[in-house]
């Protein structure tokens, strides 16, 4: 197959990087997707094959350069071959989150414009058609799952495979205009847009470049280490940033092999099959795991509980100085290498991660116990900060510079600077285009210097050079006294504890900060099991004076680690009260990503917190609850303030204003 | 709507329906001196979705015992594919291409799903067990052909992830699945369903109900299911046979059977004299 070469020498362009891989090591593995219980394999001369045959069928459907085509599905190698296909003739991929209600995705659509959508089952398809009875705009759906399609008026539909057969057969007749096309593509042409999942109005498109995906790739890639020898497994959203760098960019700029999942439900199984050397999951996956390790390991015979106990202390002592490369004693290490042939080795082989050389978590915050535990086992786990209008890489953590409280100093190429307020900018060569269709939010969000505005507040340590990201930067406030309060900062410390499911802060304005918490029922109420407490309900068991007592124990080790931080040390709890009912969005106390809406919540519960700030030290408050089915009720409950000590602060109060 | 004509009907969504796969003529069966089933008649067409339902103890499930060969009534006829049936051992049913479900779950507990669903293809097994102890060769080719089967099936029915637990350690919607399944792997000519809704939430009814529509378009089989849950029933099935104290009162589209008069009183109760 005749390919200009344009694009080979500059590869500026994915496909540029496909027929560089194809001819250079055309036989690696470049895509495996378990499918009946096997994974199936396509190398990247396969690969290169399987994209041209299904550009020249969209070719042949008539796609224009410019358009856009959307693309709804889980994580499939049919699915990012349409994006790589959609590029080669000029249009612009857009994938979408699969789980987007009807409604979602028509906003979407509309926005975009997308004239071509392909949808990875009828599920979609049946979205799509919903749709398009309002929208008139689609042209053409393709899908790749055949299943319960035959009935469907295929006059504008058809299955992938028969486009790309299609192209096939008719390659005589585009193989010029294809070739023609491919050699157009620039580095500042669109290589994808991606829509934020948008926590404040409507989603935003954000376009991103060839070039900020090929300079992304190639300085986190370099900066990894990555070769074309790793194994990821891509089962993370296709219309996240995310995997769209380290599932096609990353992955075409080293020639790294992506390993699809059979389904979702599949994934720890395929995990564990793969045995992946480059890995990516939010802190929730390596929490899950970290919880079913532990409780198994309750269920094991006595021998191997002490066995995985000696050997994990012995982790924790030294695991994390041997990864970073620190002087570690003889003895120590030859231990820890006992301990990697009794317990870490086959443990790590277990959870999937026997090959893992390097691991990243984002998006939020981890626990440092969990974080820890990973690292001790000889994991490699490091974590980042990034964005999707950064195209994922603003900081990251160097190896043998892994914390868990700061997300690593600047990826290369990446400048930062902090304003008053608190708040990260960035600028980058990943800093995206625009975002399309709206250049107010453009505008507002990147200065014409190309500084771009996080959102978050943070700061710059000193010592090290790591950031460390403190809050979201409107939810950020001054005390009384001036001094900084970061209520997430002291709520993720708090929720770090296994017993605490939710924490509220307040204080903003205030002369000290008092605190909401929600006991987590499950870790509680397994506790409580064991010791023998018998309760009736959640209320009951919340408001139980052992409870109570180990709360306060855990918020007085928080207020210690608080007062370490100089920022941040008055943002210490004074007092707080363990509520009678956990935070719900059917209530409209927290949003359904179980985010805390702190206003309402403020609102609400208003005389609790006035108890908090007077003194009192019982409270009788009624609260209005929504049931599941939508009637509602009120629970009523005398609340016990509970008094936590404090570690005395004095410098800081010299600093603002 | 229901052109009664020896070739079929085109159903409201578009299928074709095709001639009569069984034909009950006048079934009688008696357990001592109980009646379960009062001369009834009626048949099953190629590709339908055909339902029995009626009211507790109606005589559904010795209707579908009937058709699988189980019971053997003591008077009237079974025809399947224009012949009259003889009185035949359950296997041989089975070879004739009639598969079914049970209401109470018949799985192997202790077995993994996947070989719970392999025993479903043990009428495509030629090999003896002589040939299979040694495996190599002949055994493993079959295995490796059956096993493909098979997963073509754990994939149509999204089981993928249960392929290797224990059955015993399934919720019980799975189960049902899990059963469906085996039922599927021996490629059924007649899929017989005992209640294969009952005691699921409204979630799982949904999937199950999706599984059935897909697999009576994506491989053609006709399905017979006995059913509690109207909804369920007037949703699904093409055609409806209703049942009350061993007799048949209704037959018809769900439409026409949901106007039945005989059906209402039977559903909503009036006094039998």
């Amino acid at each position: 197959m005749a390919q200009t070469q344009s694009g080979a020498e500059g590869m500026h362009s994915l496909p540029a990087l496909l027929h560089r891989n194809a001819t250079q090591f055309g036989d690696a593995p470049a895509y495996r997707e378990k499918e009946f219980g096997i994974w199936q394999c396509w190398t990247w001369a396969e690969t290169a094959a399987e994209i041209r045959a299904l550009a020249l069928g969209f070719l042949e459907l008539g796609v224009e350069k410019g358009d856009h085509i959307a693309v709804i599905g889980r994580n499939r190698p049919a699915h990012y071959w349409s994006m790589v296909a959609a590029q080669m003739v000029g249009a612009v991929p857009v994938p979408l989150y699969q789980d987007a209600v009807a409604e979602e995705m028509a906003y979407v659509l509309e926005h975009c414009g997308a004239k071509y959508v392909v949808c990875g089952d009828q599920e979609q398809v049946d979205k799509v058609i919903e749709i398009q009875q309002d929208l008139h705009q689609v042209k053409h759906i393709l899908y790749t799952d055949k299943r319960g399609m035959r009935k469907y008026d295929h006059s504008q539909m058809n299955a992938l495979e028969d486009i790309m057969a299609e192209g096939r057969a008719g390659h005589h007749r585009f193989d010029a205009e294809l070739d023609r096309r491919i050699a157009e593509i620039t580095y500042d042409d669109t290589c994808v847009m991606l829509y934020t999942s948008g926590t404040t109005g409507k989603p935003k498109g954000v376009v991103l470049s060839n070039r900020n995906v090929i300079e992304s790739a190639r300085n986190s890639a370099e900066f990894d280490h990555l070769t074309r020898n790793e194994d990821i497994l891509s089962y993370l959203p296709m219309a996240w940033v995310g995997d769209f760098i380290f599932s096609v960019g990353q992955a075409y700029w080293c020639g790294f092999c992506v390993n699809c999942p059979e389904s979702a439900d599949t994934m720890m199984t395929d995990l564990r099959e793969i045995g992946p050397t480059y890995f990516f999951a939010p802190p929730r996956v390596f929490e899950t795991q970290l919880t079913n390790v532990m409780i198994r390991m309750e269920d094991a015979s006595p021998l191997k509980k002490r066995m995985f106990r000696y050997f994990m202390d012995h982790a924790k002592k030294v695991g994390g100085r041997i990864l970073d490369g620190k002087p570690v004693s003889f003895m120590d290490r030859l231990k820890y290498a006992i301990g990697n042939v009794l317990v870490y080795g086959p443990l790590k082989d277990t959870l999937g991660y026997s090959r893992i050389r390097v691991g990243y978590t984002a998006g939020e915050a981890i626990g440092p116990e969990i974080f820890e535990f990973y690292r001790s086992l000889g994991i490699n786990l490091k974590q980042l900060y990034g964005q999707t209008e950064a195209t994922v890489f603003i900081t990251v953590q160097p190896d043998g510079e892994v914390r868990a409280d700061t997300v690593g100093v600047p990826a290369p190429d990446v400048e930062l600077k902090i304003a008053e307020n608190g708040e990260i900018f960035y600028r980058s060569p990943g800093v995206f285009v625009e975002y399309y269709k709206n250049p107010e939010s453009t505008a507002s969000t990147k200065d014409p210097e190309g500084w771009v505005a996080t959102g978050d507040a943070g700061f710059i340590e000193e010592s090290s050079g790591h950031l460390r990201i403190i809050d979201r930067a409107k939810d950020v406030g001054k005390m009384a006294d001036g001094s900084m309060f970061a209520p997430k900062y002291v709520e993720n410390k708090l929720k770090f504890y296994p017993d605490i499911l939710e924490a509220v802060l307040f204080g903003n304005g205030r002369d000290r900060c008092v605190a909401f918490i929600n006991i987590d029922l499950t870790a509680v109420g397994n506790w409580a099991e064991r010791n023998n407490i018998a309760y009736a309900s959640y209320q009951e068991l919340a408001g139980h004076p052992r409870v109570l007592e180990t709360i306060r124990s855990h918020v007085e080790e928080v207020n210690k680690s608080v007062a370490a931080d100089e920022m941040l040390s008055g943002c210490q709890v004074h007092r707080f009260v363990v509520l009678h009912k956990e935070l719900d969005p059917d209530d409209g106390e927290i949003t359904r990503t179980r985010k805390v809406r702190r206003k309402f919540v403020e609102d609400k519960y208003a005389d609790i917190i006035a108890a908090l700030y007077d003194g009192s030290e019982t409270v009788s408050t009624t609260t209005e609850v929504t049931y599941e089915d939508g009637r509602k009720g009120s629970i009523s409950a005398t609340l016990q303030i509970v008094d936590v000590p404090v570690v005395p602060v004095s410098h800081q109060k010299v600093a603002a204003e | 709507m229901l052109d009664a004509s020896d070739d079929g009907y085109v159903t409201e969504d578009g299928r074709k329906i095709g001639g009569v796969v069984m034909e009950m003529k006048n079934i009688t069966l008696r357990f001592g001196g109980v009646v379960a089933i009062k001369d009834i008649s009626f048949d099953i067409r190629e590709g339908e979705i055909r339902a029995i339902i009626g009211p507790n103890g109606a005589g559904k499930s010795s209707m579908l015992n009937v058709i699988s060969g189980f019971y053997i009534p003591q008077e009237g006829e079974v025809w399947f594919h224009g012949a009259k049936r003889p009185p035949m051992k359950p296997y041989e049913v089975a070879r004739q291409g009639i598969a079914r479900t049970f209401q109470n779950i018949a799985l192997f507990e202790g077995m993994s799903v996947l070989d719970n669903v392999m025993t479903g293809r043990l009428n495509f097994m030629k090999t003896n067990i002589l040939q299979q102890a040694i495996w190599r060769g002949k055994a493993e080719a079959e295995e490796v052909e059956n096993r493909e089967a098979v997963e073509k099936i754990i994939d149509f029915l999204e089981i993928q992830h249960i392929r290797k637990t224990p059955v015993a350690r399934l919720p019980y919607g799975l189960k049902k699945r899990v059963e469906l399944a085996r039922a599927l792997a021996a490629e059924p000519k007649l899929l017989l369903l005992d209640e294969p809704m009952a005691g699921m939430n409204v979630e799982e009814k949904e999937d199950m109900s999706r599984f059935i529509l897909d697999v009576n378009d994506e491989f053609g089989t006709t399905i017979a299911l006995i059913e509690h849950d109207m909804g369920v029933v007037m949703d699904l099935s093409d055609r409806v046979v209703v049942m009350d104290y061993g007799k048949k009162i209704g037959d018809g589209t769900p439409d026409e059977v949901r106007n039945n008069q005989e059906v209402i009183d039977a559903y909503l109760g009036v006094s039998h004299d």
